[in-house]
Order: C-alpha cells, then structure tokens, then sequence
C-alpha cells in the first residue's frame, strides 16, 4: 500500500442508501488517475470525502503516510489537496484575479490585526501573492481576463479559471470533478492538454472524475470503474474499458439483452 | 486607467492621483462647510456620516460577506449607550468611543457564533430576534440604562474642547466615517476581504480553498458589529438624548436599506445610500404641504415611500445608487460615442444565492 494517496474501505451511507461501500485504491505520485462509472456511482461522493464535505461512514484516507479522514475541512487546502467542481464553484461577483488570490489563501499567515491596517508586512505577502498568482496566469494563459468578473466571462473559459484557483494553492494533488463537462469538443481537447501539462510541468498528482472516454483514454495512466458505490476494475484505459463488467454497468450485459436499467 | 507597471500599483487604495485629488477637493469641502451652511443643515449632514458609518458596518457584513441582519440597530444601541454609560462614569470620550465600538464587536462575536450554521431567512430571523432581546434588557435594566425615562447622553471633551451638536458632531463624525472608511478599504484588499467575498459567492468552495468559514464569518460579524457601535457612540451624542426604543426594527431596517439602496457589495453604496435614506424623511418634510389631494397629510407617508423606493430599486436598478453612479460616469467618460446597450440590464437567472 504505498502511492502518495490512498483510500482503504471507504464507505459512505445516506439513511439507507449505499453510496460507496467498500472502496480501496493507491494513487502514485505524479500520475494522472481517473474514475470512471455511469450517473449515481458514488464518484463525486468519493471527491467529497477527500475534500471532506462529507465525512465518510467507514473506511480511512491517507495522503502523504498522514490520515485525512477526520481533519477539519479547510485545513485540506493546506495540505495540498485542491479540487474542482462539476458544475463551478468560482466566486462570481469577483474578478478573476480575486479569485486566483482567494486560492492563495492557505498560503496566507498575516494576521487580522495587520490586515486592518494593511501593515508592510501584509503588503510584502499581497505581492507574493500577487507574483504568484500572475504566474498561473500566464501558465493557462488567461491575460486577457485578469481583470474581468467571472459572472462575464464564458463558460469554457471559467473551467480554466477553476483550474487556475486550484493551482493557486499550490497543490500536489488536484481533484478535478468533471473537468470536461460543458464543453465543446475543442474545448476538452484543450483541458486534455492542460491536464497534460499540469502533470508534466507541474509534476502534480491528479484524480479525475470524468465521463468523456476520449478524454479518459487520452490523459490517464491509471482508471477505477465504479458502479452503485463499488469498484468494478482497476487498471490502464484499455483493460478497464475492455472488462466485461465495466461494459455490462455501462451499456447492459450482452447475455441479458433485455436490462436497459444499468445505463 | 492608468499603465500597472508593478505589483505595488495593484494595491494602492485610490486608482490614480487625480482619484486622490477629487477625494482631497471633497474632503475639503466638507471641511469648509459648517463654516458656510446653517446650523440645520450642518446637523443633517452629521447624521448622514453616522448612517454612513454604520451603512459601512453593514456593507461588510451584507454587502460583502453575504450575511443578512435584521437586528443591526442594536450594535448601534449597544455603541450609544456603551459610550454614554463610560462617559458619565467619568472615563474619557478617547477612550469611551473605541470601548463603546469593542462593546459592540464583542456583542456581534456573541451573535455571530451561534447564527454560524444559519444563513439567509434563518440568520434574519435570528439576528431579528436579538435585536429585541437587546431593546427588552435595555428597557428593563432600570439601574444601567434609565429604562423609558431615558438617558441623558454627557458632552464629551477632546484635547480640552467641548464637542457641541452640531458642529462638534459633524467633525467627529466626518473623522470617524474616514477612518472607517480606510480601514473597510484595508479589509477588502487583504486576505481577509477576500475571504469574505468567497463565503458570499460560495461557501463550498471557499471551504475547499482552505477559508475557515466559522471563524470568518465570526471575524465578519465581530468588525460589522464594532464599526456599527462606533455610529451608536455618534449617534448618541447627535440626539442627546437615549431611550431604548429607538433602537428597535424599524432602525435596523432603515440600515439594511441603505445597504440595498446604495448598492450592495460597494463603499460608493453604503455613503451614497446613508445620504439618500437620512435625507429623505427632511425631502419629504420640505415638500409636504405643496402635494396635492392631502398625501403630504397620510400618516404612513415616510415608511410607504421607503417600501416603494426599495421595491423600485430592487426591480431596475439592482446594483443601487452606486450602479447608476458608475454609468453616469461611464457615459460621461465616452460622450458623445457611449453605446445604448452598455446600459441595457443583463439577464440574470436563479440571483438569490447572492443573500444565501
């Protein structure tokens, strides 16, 4: 069991409803990891969990040989787990600068006191930040933006400042929610080679939750299929796509041509 | 707009020298005033820098954190009575000031920490619900606060010079909406404005940015209170006179309309709002007995043409005063060739996440 990231039994239970149960994976440093399963496979509750919206039912999270499962949720940050949403999550009535520096805030250790009289110190630390966060942008090329409201920007482009936020806080593990949904087909060609780039540039170890296989196939070193809440198969693009149990989740099994609920 | 060639210049409170210049020409001017205006008028624009003080107090917290209070008032009794009570104690108007302003920060932090996990209608509610306890403890603590008979508030000194309404006043005021204007200035070009904003436009994701929302929120609440009480200790010394009952709801909701009107989420807004909602009781006042039919005379006059204004606000104008302020000065800035459609609305969907 080693991998910077590890999950072990991980469950999670709504009431009655199982949404994951039982799940255990490693992930290694630097590589780009995917999990992959139809609507309502507990994906998305997984990502909670590691960013510990949810604390899970059972089970424990590890990051760096440290225990996660309990730690208080904005201390994630900190750490150096960033996340993106499914369906963004950018503070929308603030320019994209200010949001790629709210992304610097766990790197932010001047007190309140100071920061009412906006000591020099504080000032020293805003163009740290501000150094900083001009970095990512020019890293995701964002130039022309800077200094426009999320709320105007188009949606394409605040996918990208998502991921720019994410980076802000200088992560070594960046959970990406769906980082293709919503977009056209050059678009999450484009996201592809961000992801690309973040890894091999960055050197940044990423989980993924995604549906689009193309997308999938082309940026992942290692996929978990996941159907209702358990782990169906492990391993690259192609063997995970090729396992009989993956395709009958997906688009029903080829002996029970009459079951079309799965999909 | 001026060429950034440094970081530096990103942090600068004003844009450019001739922003500073304006501001130092406005400054100016209303130092001049008392010197030319009437003493009626001198006292109406102290009153407007106290509601502008306290419309600060609550842009932070509604305008810019995204929290709701529907029971402000009481920060502002708190402050009132916190100085007058030090003052007649014989504790300095230096010190009394900044007590009554701690008071009323330690009382925002005493309500902030339970309403934590409530947030739009709920957290009204509740804040609704301790401005009343506030009004009930001031109205029953006989030996503290006078009860209904009131209390009189005692004339502070500063460096030997007796602070008489409304001259004195209008300074002290004016001193203090600066300085609380700079400070509200230096919140929102700090992490901690920052944060703020974050846990108005989406808690989920401020958490995941490593933003404690607890202890912002608090933090919030605690500076919103503070500034608040700062106008109470003002406000006390403009009506002379304090008695629990002015503190009630229909103060805490002038408050929450002059952050609507002026514009939520601006400073421009909470000084532009306070003129517009202290100044207007005097507006109608000047022109009541020239309305035809009788409506000067209707009793309900005042509080229906604050409803109406909000409401009309609210429906095409959202971004308040402050809004039709910054296209004014657009259009000006491109006159001749200003383009209609800069001004057209924007659609906007599903908006009331703003006040969640």
């Amino acid at each position: 069991m080693s991998g910077t990231f590890s999950a072990r039994d991980l469950s999670m239970r709504f009431g009655g409803i199982r949404a994951v149960e039982g799940v255990t994976f490693d992930v290694q440093k630097g590589e780009v990891f995917s999990i992959i399963g139809p609507n309502g496979a507990g994906k998305t509750t997984i990502f909670n969990m590691i960013s510990r919206i949810y604390t899970p039912s059972g089970g424990s999270l590890h990051f760096e040989g440290q225990d996660i499962t309990r730690i208080a949720p904005h201390r994630i940050a900190g750490l150096g787990i960033a996340r993106t949403f499914q369906n963004i999550e950018l503070f929308s009535h603030a320019t994209l600068l200010q949001n790629l520096l709210i992304g610097r805030h766990c790197h932010s250790h001047v007190g309140i006191l100071s920061q009412l009289a906006f000591l020099p110190s504080v000032r020293r630390a805003e163009i740290e930040h501000r150094r900083r966060a001009e970095e990512v942008i020019e890293f995701l090329g964002l130039q022309r933006y800077r200094d426009q409201l999320i709320a105007n920007l188009p949606y394409g482009v605040r996918k990208v400042v998502e991921l720019g936020r994410a980076l802000c806080t200088e992560p070594k593990l960046l959970l990406l929610d769906e980082p293709s949904s919503g977009l056209n087909v050059e678009e999450t060609e484009e996201m592809g080679f961000w992801i690309q780039d973040i890894q091999k540039d960055l050197g940044i170890t990423i989980i993924m939750v995604e549906h689009d296989m193309k997308l999938v196939s082309a940026v992942s070193d290692r996929v978990l299929a996941l159907n209702q809440g358990r782990i169906l198969s492990t391993g690259t693009s192609a063997e995970v796509q090729s396992d009989p149990e993956v395709i009958r989740a997906y688009i029903g099994g080829a002996p029970e041509p009459a079951k079309e609920d799965a999909a | 707009m001026t060429l950034r060639t440094s970081y530096a210049q990103d942090l600068t409170l004003a844009r450019s020298r001739a922003t500073i210049g304006w501001y130092a020409l406005l400054l100016a001017v209303l130092i001049a005033l008392p010197h030319v205006a009437g003493e009626f008028y001198v006292g109406e624009i102290a009153f407007v820098f106290i509601y502008a003080i306290a419309g600060v107090g609550l842009m932070l917290l509604t305008g810019y954190t995204g929290l709701v209070s529907l029971g402000h008032a009481a920060f502002l009794g708190i402050g009132a009575y916190g100085n007058a009570i030090l003052l007649s104690k014989g504790v300095p108007f230096a010190l009394s000031l900044p007590l009554a302003g701690l008071m009323a920060a330690l009382a925002g932090v005493v309500i902030g920490i339970p309403t934590l996990r409530m947030s739009g209608l709920y957290l009204a509610i509740a804040t609704l619900a301790f401005g009343t306890v506030v009004i009930l403890v001031g109205e029953k603590w006989h030996s503290l606060t006078g009860g209904f008979d009131g209390f009189p508030v005692p004339t502070p000194t500063v460096l030997g010079l007796r602070i008489e309404a409304p001259e004195g006043v209008y300074y002290l005021a004016l001193g203090v909406l600066v300085l609380v204007l700079l400070l509200a200035m230096n919140i929102l070009r700090a992490p901690l404005g920052r944060a703020m904003v974050a846990i108005r436009d989406s808690e989920i994701s401020a958490q995941s940015m490593g933003i404690h929302l607890a202890f912002y929120k608090t933090v919030a609440f605690a500076i919103s209170a503070g500034i608040t009480g700062l106008a109470g200790a003002l406000f006390g010394h403009y009506v002379r006179h304090l008695a629990p009952d002015a503190f009630g709801i229909l103060l805490s909701i002038q408050l929450v309309t002059i952050v609507f009107i002026g514009g939520l989420g601006s400073l421009h807004g909470a000084v532009f709002g306070a003129a517009f909602v202290a100044m207007l009781p005097q507006a109608i006042a000047l022109v009541r007995d020239d309305l035809p039919f009788g409506i000067g005379r209707l009793p309900g006059l005042e509080p229906s043409l604050f409803g109406l204004i909000l409401v009309l606000v609210i429906m095409f104008e959202p971004a308040g005063i402050n809004g039709r302020w910054q296209k004014l000065k657009t259009w000006a800035r491109n006159f001749p060739l200003h383009r209609r459609a800069a001004f057209r609305r924007q659609k906007s969907y599903a908006k009331s996440e703003r006040l969640r």
